[in-house]
């Protein structure tokens, strides 16, 4: 008997609890969980998660560290407790979710094509056009559907009993959908009795509703059934296993840029049978390495001349190229405009908190309160390049104050997010973890987001880094049904 | 004017070509001042190469050519009527917003000595800024073939105070974007006055003015194009608007022979009487 | 199927096998040297194992000493060397992982858990004492690794690739390793009683691990003519060369079948066949073992290039 010690809450918690309110009681969605969990002793918890974590290194589940040998490929830790959404919740997160990635498709076909909304001074001109992200190569081009971002990963936080804010959207190559399949997998191996207990929307038809996906973008002149692969930088690739395991779901091939030629201006794979014509082509690769041709001259990842064939109509690239610019993070503080602008409609889902250093009275509360602040570079990725003002010494705050006077263009900063807990496993038993939610979205002839999604969670105590590559976790997403 | 215009390159490969594609550039683009009157590509693969009309207005082939090839030859050729527009192209059918063009490429980033040679050039007008700018860079970058190479950026070229038209474009590109002015590099054919010694092929460049769009300005020959000038492509600089890009798997030598022809036609009485200009062609 | 993937699956079965090979002939090395008697000491024994197992000889140029340990950890562990057990272990598992959806489950988790645990051994651990050990779990995991893909794998194109890569690799390891010793298998060497030709006769018998085998098909003494017979023209010895080729034909033919291609690899297959069935020992020694077993090999590698270019693998 672990639970009740550990797991409770004092009502001092400056944050958001996922299952239990400040006067302790669990909310509604959390009430078998809770019950469950003090029928747990923490030995047979133990001996779930050394099944659970063979689980997943039997199946290869592991994410390659960069400049770590081979051998030191890690199995991202997986928490045993999932984390419980209900069905209320979830129409909310649906909506707004659903309404954000319509608006930023719209936005891509616009800037693509007349850019009414930076004629209409909704967004500046130059955070468009001279963007790194945005590709002029795209301009005048219309996709199948009209579909730029197909696959979508929203990262959402939550600080609040309604208080769900968008941290980023992910309109590249998201990754982690993998992770959502495993987990849940697992889970039902290891705890079948919780599964019967709850009514949980199930998230195996998401290889099936991807494929249909693909399908649906197939180029206009294909007239028969449109061969499908997945293009993968290779086995290198920190991702590598999910290109591997999306390709082999949806029973289409893996392919590397090496293993493609075009020929007669179409797009072949080279098969022990011959060439075999491709016309969807679901790349995990960016938009910078996909062609040397066209982008970068010195990638061998890719295949020269595939952007012109996309372009010709010959083939589809899914996610589109370009589709950067609407997930970079100085548009970012401009999407709610852009869901005003697009569907005529506030916002359902709200953007955290924004600060453009562009802008003069911006960028002057910025440099104020640097110490509160999250302060990130606009092209950054990863972590590099920011700065966390409650962590920093005041030589890099006063240092970090000059990078921003002299490129603020370059700047963001947000403030520090009060992460939701909720209950993880961890060595002192069960206790709250910082978590957030990337829900994944596919957009073909509909919008459809599959129902949870990935929770990660910072298995550190009190951490709010909740990236794999810092030692965060994942767990398994439910959807409670009515 | 009439002008016809034969483009011949030829690539020859110490080995068979192998896995080869070219994406070519190489059709004269419907702007203002000038209309196709005829126009013929051939490259081998050209008969089921796919095509289409790239954001910069530009219509794009791509072949590829038989992997056993050792010797790719590419013609472009056909007859192009011009008027005299004073250099004005207009407001085009390409895709692409001016403001786009005031992205930098690594081969147009401005330095400082091209940003104070651009601050001089400032006036209170942008077409007369234009001129001014154009005039600087003639005077201050001579021509002369070899100095340069393909690769040389704005910034080498001004600092060498030498080159060939696609460094004036360059550096005159590199000026009108620091002075936030939408500019845009385009190749095209010249029709050499007799006995003048340049090559045919040539390149200059376009900056963008309220209410007459986009016009030309050669800095290498200090004027705006007139109806001896043919306009190919269009792009944010030589490596985009390239009119033939090309990649091949296989290494090994290859070389590029390049010979371009321009000739003026007769064709005042042949308008009126029928039959007659065909013979010409 | 990628002609990529054709590759991968073809060259993960071809370094499992030669992680076997190389592991079984590190034993018989091993034997050898911990034998007394055996001519001129273990310098030369060592000479023919490296030979045998197809490895660059870093020792014959004096660059290493040639010590039993010095050899041993050449083998089994230096990366440098494209046929150390641990080189092979992680070629097989890399072509694995690049065609991980072509595999079922049980044959990824033979080659990635060989893989894992074989990095995480040291060396050092491995003194004369524990040698065999090693060797055996060398030999054990390629058996696992066979046993699943024969129990779990779907007869298909892929399945033919790797059982061609088996039979390929492991048939040019056993001309190799008579090639070799070809010298003291001239019957002309033999004579009955000579111990150190029958020490020889034996080493060779286990290089293949035929030495018990061998016994119950020929119920008498070694003799050359019958260890050549064995491990050359035997169908039911499964490392004889007839036994690999016929293999390999069958595989050959399930894949004309299967892409309606590979004309060119089959009909080398059904040549090379061909010779193999019309072949008799004395024949085969007549013309000269060295020559026969050459000829083999080229045309082992004219198969295999025949292979890579009927079914695209690059």
């Amino acid at each position: 008997m672990l639970k009740t010690q550990v797991y409770t809450s004092d009502g001092q918690s400056p944050f958001f609890d996922e299952m239990l309110r400040p006067d302790g009681t669990p909310r509604p969605a959390y009430a078998e969980i809770l019950k469950w969990l003090g029928g747990q002793s923490r030995a047979s918890f133990k001996a779930k998660q050394e099944e659970a974590d063979a689980i997943f290194r039997r199946l290869g589940i592991t994410f390659a560290v960069y400049g770590a040998a081979e051998a030191n490929e890690r199995v991202i830790p997986f928490d045993l407790i999932p984390r419980i959404i209900s069905a209320a919740e979830w129409r909310f997160l649906e909506r707004g979710i659903e309404q954000r990635v319509r608006a930023l498709n719209a936005f891509l076909y616009d800037i693509y094509h007349r850019q009414e909304i930076v004629r209409a001074g909704r967004i500046p001109s130059a955070m468009v056009n001279e963007n790194a992200a945005f590709l002029p190569e795209m301009m005048g081009f219309d996709p199948p559907g009209n579909v730029y971002a197909h696959i979508i990963g929203v990262d959402l936080v939550r600080t609040g009993e309604n208080g769900f804010f968008v941290l980023e959207d992910n309109l590249r190559t998201p990754s982690g959908v993998s992770y959502m399949l495993e987990n849940r997998e697992a889970m039902m191996h290891l705890f079948p009795e919780l599964f019967a207990a709850h009514r949980v929307a199930p998230v195996e038809r998401y290889p099936e509703l991807l494929r249909q996906t693909l399908e649906s973008m197939a180029p206009r002149e294909c007239d028969g059934e449109p061969t499908i692969a997945v293009l993968t930088p290779g086995v290198f690739n920190s991702a590598y296993f999910e290109h591997a395991f999306l390709a082999d779901q949806m029973g289409v091939e893996l392919v590397q840029g090496s293993d493609l030629i075009i020929e007669d201006g179409a797009l072949y794979m080279r098969t022990t049978r011959g060439k075999e014509r491709l016309h969807v082509l679901y790349r995990r690769l960016d938009d910078a390495f996909l062609d040397p041709l066209n982008f970068r001259p010195d990638s061998l990842l890719g295949v020269p001349g595939l952007f012109d064939l996309y372009r010709a109509g010959k083939v589809t690239i899914v996610n589109a190229p370009g589709t950067g610019i609407a997930d970079d993070k100085a548009v970012y503080a401009y999407v709610p405009e852009i869901v005003s602008f697009y569907t005529g409609e506030k916002p359902i889902l709200d953007n955290v908190q924004t600060f453009r250093c562009s802008i003069d009275d911006e960028r002057g509360h910025v440099l104020d309160k640097l110490d509160e602040l999250v302060v990130k570079e606009v092209h950054g990725s990863g972590g590099y390049g920011m700065l966390i003002g409650p962590h920093a010494t005041k030589k890099e705050l006063s240092d970090f104050a000059e990078k921003i006077r002299a490129n603020p263009a370059n700047y963001i900063a947000q403030p520090t997010l009060s992460l939701s807990t909720c209950p993880a496993f961890c060595p002192e038993g069960v206790a709250p973890r910082h978590v957030d939610l990337r829900p994944f979205v596919l957009v073909g002839d509909r919008v459809r987001v599959t129902p949870g999604g990935l929770t990660r969670v910072a298995m550190k105590k009190g951490s709010l880094v909740v990236n794999s590559s810092q030692g965060g976790g994942t767990k398994d997403t439910w959807v409670l049904e009515d | 004017m009439r002008i016809a215009i034969t483009h011949i390159s030829e690539y020859r490969y110490d080995g068979p070509a192998g896995s080869a594609v070219q994406a070519l550039r190489l059709t004269p683009a419907p702007v203002k001042g000038q209309r196709l009157v005829s126009w013929t590509i051939d490259a081998p693969g050209i008969d089921s190469a796919c095509s289409y009309t790239d954001g910069f207005g530009n219509l794009v082939h791509l072949v590829s050519p038989p992997a056993d090839s050792t010797v790719v030859r590419i013609a472009a050729s056909g007859v192009v009527e011009t008027t005299d527009t004073g250099g004005v192209s207009g407001l085009t059918e390409e895709a692409v917003v001016a403001g786009a063009f005031l992205r930098t490429s690594p081969m147009t980033e401005a330095d400082e000595a091209i940003a104070a040679m651009a601050e001089a050039a400032r006036r209170d007008d942008r077409l007369a800024t234009l001129h001014v700018l154009m005039d600087a860079v003639s005077e201050q970058v001579v021509y002369e073939p070899g100095s340069t190479h393909a690769q040389t950026t704005a910034a080498a070229a001004f600092e060498a105070k030498r080159g060939v038209c696609q460094d004036h474009a360059h550096v005159f590109i590199a000026a009108c974007r620091f002075l936030r002015i939408p500019a845009r590099y385009v190749t095209g054919y010249l029709l050499l006055e007799d006995g003048a010694e340049a090559p045919a092929h040539h390149a200059w460049a376009e900056a963008y003015v309220d209410d007459l769009g986009w016009v030309g300005f050669d800095a290498a020959n200090a004027l705006c194009p007139t109806d001896r000038y043919v306009r190919l492509g269009a792009g944010l600089d030589a490596a985009s608007a390239a009119p033939i890009r090309g990649i091949r798997r296989m290494n090994g030598e290859e070389s590029l022979t390049v010979d371009v022809d321009v000739q003026a036609m007769a064709q005042s009485q042949s308008q009126s009487q029928s039959g007659g200009s065909q013979s010409q062609q | 199927m990628l002609g990529r993937t054709a590759s991968n699956l073809f060259w993960m079965a071809r370094y499992i096998e030669r992680a076997e090979n190389v592991a079984r002939l590190t034993e018989v090395g091993h034997r050898l040297s911990l034998t007394p008697d055996v001519g001129s000491g273990y310098r030369e024994d060592w000479y023919s194992t490296l030979a045998a197992a197809g490895c660059p000889d870093q020792f014959g140029s004096g660059r290493m000493p040639p010590t039993a340990a010095a050899v041993q950890k050449y083998l089994l562990f230096d990366r440098t060397n494209p046929s150390s057990v641990s080189a092979c272990l992680e070629a097989a598992r890399h072509n694995g992982r690049s065609v991980r959806t072509a595999l079922t489950r049980e044959v990824w988790e033979a080659l990635n858990s060989t893989w894992i645990e074989f990095s995480n051994f040291q060396p050092d651990d491995f003194g004369p004492g524990k040698l065999s050990e090693l060797l055996d779990w060398v030999r054990q995991r390629s058996i696992l690794f066979r046993g699943a893909v024969q129990g779990t794998l779907l007869r298909n194109e892929g399945y033919h690739f790797i059982e061609t890569g088996t039979f390929v690799e492991r048939s040019d390891n056993t001309a190799r390793i008579l090639d070799v010793k070809y010298n003291v298998l001239l019957p002309t060497t033999g004579t009955a009683g000579d111990e150190r030709g029958m020490h020889q006769w034996e080493t060779i018998l286990r290089s293949a691990s035929a030495h018990r085998s061998y016994r119950h098909v020929y119920k008498a003494r070694y003799r050359p003519a019958n260890v050549l017979d064995f491990l050359i023209l035997r169908p039911e010895m499964p490392r004889s060369l007839r036994f690999c080729q016929d293999r390999i034909e069958w595989s050959m033919a399930a894949l004309a079948a299967a892409t309606g291609g590979g004309a060119a690899s089959q009909s080398l297959a059904r040549e090379t066949g061909l010779i193999l069935r019309q072949s008799k020992i004395d024949s085969i020694c007549r013309v000269g073992l060295h020559e026969y077993l050459t000829e083999y090999l080229s045309r082992t590698a004219a198969f295999a290039d025949a292979l890579a270019g009927d079914f695209h693998f690059n």
